[in-house]
């Protein structure tokens, strides 16, 4: 075998490795689908009426569908942080590491099953949108490129994720850290409200955040736009997919060698 | 004979300035072809760290190693393909079955989904853990975890094995089982290095003993031969009261070849001797005469205790600590 099907086979087991558990522990996959239903009934109703159509110029559940997507699957990949710091934490890296096995597997097959924890969070958040009444209206090409988009940057995040992951070591603390940068990341876009209400820097921040370009891509790929009220007229908002693509591109390119390099280096304490 | 094993001149640090930690300082290591070699020491002696440089995980700021002769810094992967290791925690996935776990492990050497399912299943069997073969692991005892963890070590037939602490933490009953298997490993031909903080372990085990500390070899040899560096044999008394430590003290002067050391809390006096069991009975006499009441009396053959004791000038454990409780939860942590 070559190496590279080396590395594509030994990807595979530690997948199917990943993905066993999620089928074994099904309180870990009970809270990956609640959060996100949560997520949708809140705003859809909470929001829902303060923020309102005024300020979108849509339905806001229609608005706001995108933005939940696009916030679960970044919150979704910190997952793999938190796997990555709780096997090194076990010595599970350890044994790997010992293993005539390629460096990059522990690690495609750790992004590949938490691809899948994503896949199901959207699946469940797209049949809890269409019960608030959120419509896709756009054609069913369009609305799979909106996923497979959403589904690219959450994995290009996850191999940023990996990196803190295999650094902090500690589960718990990976979770916090994400969470301190991510919530602002989330919120600071596009994703629950139009970015020109947001003051000057913050504004400027939401415009240019990947964030914002993936939320708009999503609702521009599920026909969720409305033409009266066109997305600010900055690059990244008026070329969404080219935005996020490269976005996507570049984390992948700067994250997956310093990730593999810190997994060769790494051990446990 | 050739080495299977060769590390020289190994430094390790970690931290700097203040909080330096020399985990290794110069570590010379040999280990012959098919023999066993115990690396003994206590906690933070740098026994995982030297485990950890010979087994690819960690790279050393100085020295070098080779693992039947291919060199652990520039051919890591060449080291990973002929070794096994089994690490201080069981590395076994808690939500795998026993099955899976080392199914997984045989994928990941290449042998191919077929061997690698039989290979489970033998190792399994010879492991006693053909009943648990398809339960998760997170069922599974502290000794089951180990024994699953050793034969994730040994799913390739690796001609050499590295063994962290492989019994810390398990009961007795569980730590006899494990020696027996060890034991078979080893008549098979593997080479192996194992570490232990229990002197009894690496007596039972190990062909030959390198005794660590402070990150360096501080003696080498077989058991035979550490003991002999301590010297003969010793008077051991334990007395009634601890009152009469003093008076038995007295009465022992001058009967051995050297001073009695006195432990309080145990009531324990101790006398270096030669001369057998005629020195036992003249204890006896005097001890009687002096009306000192004895609750145990012996004549002892020095221990690996007492070597270590001898070459770092304190005990194994916690220098201070002879209470046993606290040395047990001590080894339990590991």
């Amino acid at each position: 075998m070559t190496s590279l099907a080396h590395t594509a086979a030994d990807a595979v087991t530690v997948t199917r490795r990943n993905l066993i558990k999620i089928r074994r522990v099904p309180d870990l996959l009970v809270f990956t689908t609640l959060q996100p239903i949560m997520f949708v009934l809140l705003f859809a109703y909470v929001f829902g009426g303060a923020i309102g159509e005024q300020n979108t110029g849509i339905d806001y559940k229609e608005f706001l569908i995108a933005g939940i997507f696009a916030q679960t699957v970044v919150f979704g990949s910190t997952f793999t942080g938190f796997s990555l710091a709780e096997d090194l934490q076990k010595g599970f890296i350890d044994r790997f590491r010992t293993l005539p096995m390629s460096p990059a597997a522990v690690l495609l097959g750790r992004t590949a099953s938490d691809v899948v924890n994503n896949l199901i969070s959207l699946l469940v958040m797209g049949l809890s949108g269409l019960v608030v009444g959120w419509r896709i209206r756009s054609n069913p090409l369009d609305a799979l490129g909106g996923f497979l988009l959403l589904l690219l940057f959450a994995y290009a995040v996850s191999w940023i994720m990996a990196l803190v992951g295999l650094l902090v070591r500690t589960p718990e603390v990976v979770n916090n850290a994400a969470f301190i940068v991510i919530f602002p990341l989330t919120f600071i876009a596009n994703t629950f409200v139009s970015p020109e209400t947001l003051p000057g820097p913050l504004r400027t921040f939401a415009y240019w955040n990947p964030v914002s370009s993936v939320t708009q891509a999503a609702r521009e790929l599920f026909g969720n736009t409305n033409p009266q009220f066109p997305p600010p007229d900055v690059w990244p908002l008026q070329h969404p997919v080219v935005y996020s693509l490269l976005w996507s591109a570049a984390v992948l390119l700067v994250f997956v060698p310093l990730s593999v390099r810190q997994y060769q280096r790494t051990t446990s304490r | 004979m050739v080495d299977a094993v060769e590390a020289e001149g190994l430094v390790k640090v970690y931290g700097s300035g203040e909080g330096e930690v020399r985990a290794l300082d110069g570590l010379d290591l040999r280990v012959a072809e098919g023999t066993v070699v115990g690396l003994l020491g206590p906690n933070g002696a740098g026994k995982t760290t030297t485990i950890k440089v010979l087994t690819t995980l960690l790279v050393p700021d100085a020295g070098s190693a080779r693992v039947r002769g291919t060199d652990v810094l520039r051919d890591p992967g060449g080291v990973r393909s002929t070794i096994g290791v089994s690490g201080q925690y069981a590395a076994v996935d808690e939500y795998l079955t026993g099955f899976e776990n080392l199914d997984m492990v045989g994928r990941l050497y290449h042998l191919g989904s077929g061997a690698a399912k039989e290979r489970a299943r033998e190792l399994l069997e010879q492991f006693d853990l053909a009943d648990a073969a398809d339960r998760q692991v997170k069922g599974y005892s502290g000794g089951m975890r180990r024994r699953l963890d050793l034969a994730g070590a040994l799913v390739a037939r690796p001609p050499v094995l590295f063994l962290d602490e492989p019994t810390t933490g398990l009961d007795p009953r569980s730590r006899l089982g494990m020696w027996k298997v060890i034991d078979d490993l080893v008549k098979g031909g593997t080479t192996l290095l194992l570490t232990t903080q229990y002197l009894e372990e690496a007596d039972q085990l190990a062909d030959r003993i390198a005794v660590i500390d402070h990150g360096r070899v501080i003696a080498e040899g077989t058991a035979d031969d550490l003991k002999e560096q301590v010297g003969g044999e010793r008077v051991e008394v334990v007395v009634e009261d601890a009152a009469s430590l003093g008076s038995a003290r007295e009465a022992l002067a001058g009967l051995g070849r050297g001073e009695a050391v006195v432990d309080e809390r145990s009531r324990r006096l101790t006398v270096p001797v030669s001369g057998g069991a005629s020195v036992l009975v003249e204890a006896v006499r005097r001890l009687d005469d002096a009306g000192v009441g004895v609750s145990d009396l012996g004549l002892r053959r020095p221990t690996l205790d007492d070597v270590f004791l001898t070459l770092t000038g304190r005990a194994t454990e916690e220098p201070d600590d002879s209470d046993g409780a606290t040395r047990e939860t001590q080894e339990v942590a590991g």
